[in-house]
C-alpha cells in the first residue's frame, strides 16, 4: 500500500471532534469513525449481524470519499481475514469486523495472522454460536479463539469501545500482533450512547504511520509462511509465545499514554468497590454495568461486595488479577459461554488455574449466565452474590452452574 | 543427555519465522529424507533426459559427457526417474543406515 498517501481526514469527523463534547452516536458508527480516524489503508469484511453497521458505515465513508482506503467486499469471512493478512503483510494498516459464525469461518486464518506477527485489528460484535441459531449476545464466539495468539480486549460501554480501537492500533503496531476488540452484540453495537471521539491531532500523535520492518516488498523479497519442519516449529512457537507475553507491557503502557492524552484511565483488570470487599463477582463486557448496580444495592444493605472485570483477556493479566482479588473470601466467576465437558466456563477454568499459583485463594464458584442475550438483571446479580456468599462455608455441589435455566 | 534437535535458537528467528534471505531453499538439504537412492548404469543410458524432465525436485543435471546425474543433496528417493527410464538404466538402491 502507498505509504506516501496523505489521507484526507473525513470532514465530519474532524469537525465533530473539534467540539470537545460528547455526541450521541450508535456505538457501531462511533467505532467506524474511530477506525477511520486511525487512517486504515485496507478494510476487508463480510456483513454479519450484529457487526454489520460498523463495516457498512466504513463502506459509506470510503464511498463518499471521506476516507481514503481500499474497501474489499469479499465473498466470506475466510476471505476477509485472508485479505487482511495479505494487505498487512505488505505493510498496510488493516481492519475487519465479524461475529459468531463469521469468526468461526475465519478461524484457521486467525492463527496465521498471529504467527505472522501482523498488526491486524478486528472488532468482534459478540454473538452466540449456532446451533440453535441465534443472533443475540454472549461470548461463545470469542472464547473459541482464546488460544489463537490474538491480543483480546473487552469493552464495557461505547466510549470504552472507541477508546479500545485507538488502543488496539497503538498496541498491534508496537507489539506486531493482531488485536481483537470485543463489544457485546446489540447491547453495545446497536445502542446510542454519548461518545467523545478524540481530536484527529491526538489520534495522529497516538498512532503514528505504520512502518513495518519486514513486509512483502518486491524490492526486498522475503519469505512468509515457510514450512516449519520439526527442527524449527518449536523454536517458532517459543518466539511467538515470548512476543505475546512481552505484549503485556506494551498494552499497559499504551493505556498509560492514552491517559496522558485524554485523561481517561484504563487498566487490564477493572475493579469496583474492591478495597474492603469480602465477596466479589467477576465478569466481562457490558453486563458489568448492571452488576455495578447490584453492588451499589448490596453495599447500601451493608454487604461488603465488589466487582472485577477483565478488560484484557489475552494475554491473561495474571498479576493484576491476583492483586485485584485482595482478601476476598469467595469469588463468583460469571461466564458467558459453555465449555462442554470441561470443569467450568472458559473464564472459570482460567481463573481457577491462575489462583492455583496463589496462597491466598478465595473459594471460587462458576456461573454460566446471559447466554444468547438472556437478560441478567440487577436482581440476578444480587442472587449470584448470595450464591457466592454461600460458597464461603459450603462447597458447591458442581464445579459450575448454568444459572437461570428453567427446570 | 537428550539430543538437541533444534535447527536454530528461537532468539535468532526473524519475527513470524520470516526468511529474510531470498532463494535460500537451495541450502535446505532434503537428501537425507530418502530410503532409496538412484544409481545410474551408464552402459544402458541413452542420454534421453526423461529422468531430468520428470524429477519433481529438479535434482538432475547434465554433465559434460551428456549423462544426467542426480544431486543426492536434494534427491528424496521417490524413484520416479527409475520408473520413467525407458532403458531401465536407473536402479533404486537401499540407503545404508
Amino acid at each position: 500500500m502507498k505509504k506516501e498517501l496523505v489521507k484526507k481526514i473525513p470532514l465530519s469527523i474532524s469537525e465533530s471532534s473539534k467540539v470537545k463534547k460528547k455526541i450521541a452516536k450508535e456505538v457501531s458508527i462511533a467505532i467506524a469513525e474511530a477506525v477511520a480516524q486511525c487512517k486504515v489503508d485496507v478494510i476487508s469484511a463480510y456483513p454479519i449481524t450484529p457487526q454489520t453497521h460498523i463495516v457498512e458505515h466504513l463502506a459509506e465513508l470510503v464511498n463518499n470519499g471521506e476516507l481514503e482506503a481500499e474497501y474489499m467486499p469479499v465473498e466470506s469471512e475466510h476471505a476477509a481475514m485472508s485479505a487482511c493478512i495479505g494487505a498487512a503483510a505488505t505493510g498496510a494498516r488493516t481492519f475487519t469486523s465479524t461475529s459468531a459464525q463469521g469468526l468461526l469461518l475465519m478461524y484457521e486464518n486467525l492463527f496465521i495472522a498471529s504467527a505472522f506477527r501482523l498488526p491486524i485489528v478486528m472488532v468482534i460484535a459478540n454473538r452466540s454460536i449456532s446451533a440453535p441459531i441465534s443472533i443475540w449476545n454472549d461470548h461463545s464466539d470469542v472464547m473459541t479463539m482464546r488460544d489463537s495468539g490474538w491480543i483480546t480486549t473487552f469493552a464495557e460501554n461505547g466510549q470504552e469501545a472507541v477508546d479500545l480501537i485507538y488502543h488496539a492500533y497503538r498496541v498491534a503496531e508496537k507489539a506486531l500482533l493482531p488485536v481483537a476488540v470485543n463489544i457485546d452484540g446489540f447491547t453495545l453495537s446497536h445502542v446510542i450512547e454519548p461518545i467523545e471521539l478524540l481530536d484527529q491531532e491526538l489520534v495522529d500523535k497516538y498512532i503514528p504511520p505504520l512502518r513495518m520492518k519486514y513486509k512483502l516488498d518486491p524490492k526486498k523479497p522475503i519469505t512468509m509462511g515457510a514450512i516449519g519442519v520439526p527442527e524449527i516449529y518449536t523454536e517458532a512457537k517459543k518466539a511467538q509465545d515470548e512476543a505475546f507475553k512481552a505484549s503485556y507491557k506494551i498494552i499497559v503502557n499504551a493505556w498509560k499514554e492514552f491517559e496522558k492524552l485524554t485523561g481517561r484511565r484504563y487498566q487490564p483488570v477493572e475493579t469496583y468497590q474492591m478495597e474492603d470487599a469480602e465477596v466479589a463477582l467477576l465478569i466481562m463486557g457490558s453486563l458489568a454495568e448492571t452488576a455495578m448496580n447490584a453492588v451499589d444495592f448490596l453495599r447500601k444493605k451493608g454487604k461488603k461486595v465488589g466487582l472485577l472485570r477483565f478488560r484484557l483477556w489475552r494475554p491473561f493479566p495474571l498479576k493484576d488479577f491476583l492483586r485485584a482479588i485482595g482478601k476476598i473470601k469467595a469469588l463468583g466467576v460469571i461466564d458467558r459461554a459453555v465449555s462442554h465437558g470441561s470443569t467450568g466456563g472458559p473464564v472459570g477454568i482460567e481463573v481457577r488455574s491462575a489462583l492455583y499459583q496463589s496462597n491466598k485463594r478465595p473459594k471460587v464458584v462458576n456461573f454460566i449466565a446471559g447466554l444468547s442475550g438472556r437478560d441478567v438483571t440487577v436482581d440476578d446479580f444480587v442472587e449470584l452474590f448470595e450464591k457466592t456468599y454461600e460458597a464461603i462455608n459450603k462447597k458447591p455441589k458442581f464445579s459450575y452452574e448454568i444459572y437461570g435455566v428453567k427446570e | 543427555m537428550p539430543k538437541d534437535e533444534g535447527l536454530i535458537s528461537w532468539k535468532k528467528l526473524a519475527p513470524g519465522m520470516f526468511i529474510l534471505e531470498p532463494g535460500n531453499s537451495v541450502k535446505f538439504k532434503t537428501g537425507d529424507w530418502k530410503a532409496f537412492r538412484p544409481v545410474l548404469d551408464k552402459e544402458k543410458c541413452i542420454k534421453c533426459g526423461l529422468c531430468y524432465v520428470f524429477c519433481p525436485d529438479l535434482c538432475y543435471k547434465r554433465d559434460e559427457q551428456g549423462y544426467y546425474i542426480s544431486n543426492l543433496f536434494y534427491c528424496k528417493g521417490c524413484g520416479i526417474c527409475a520408473q520413467i527410464c525407458p532403458r531401465k538404466a536407473i536402479t533404486m538402491v537401499l540407503e545404508e543406515a
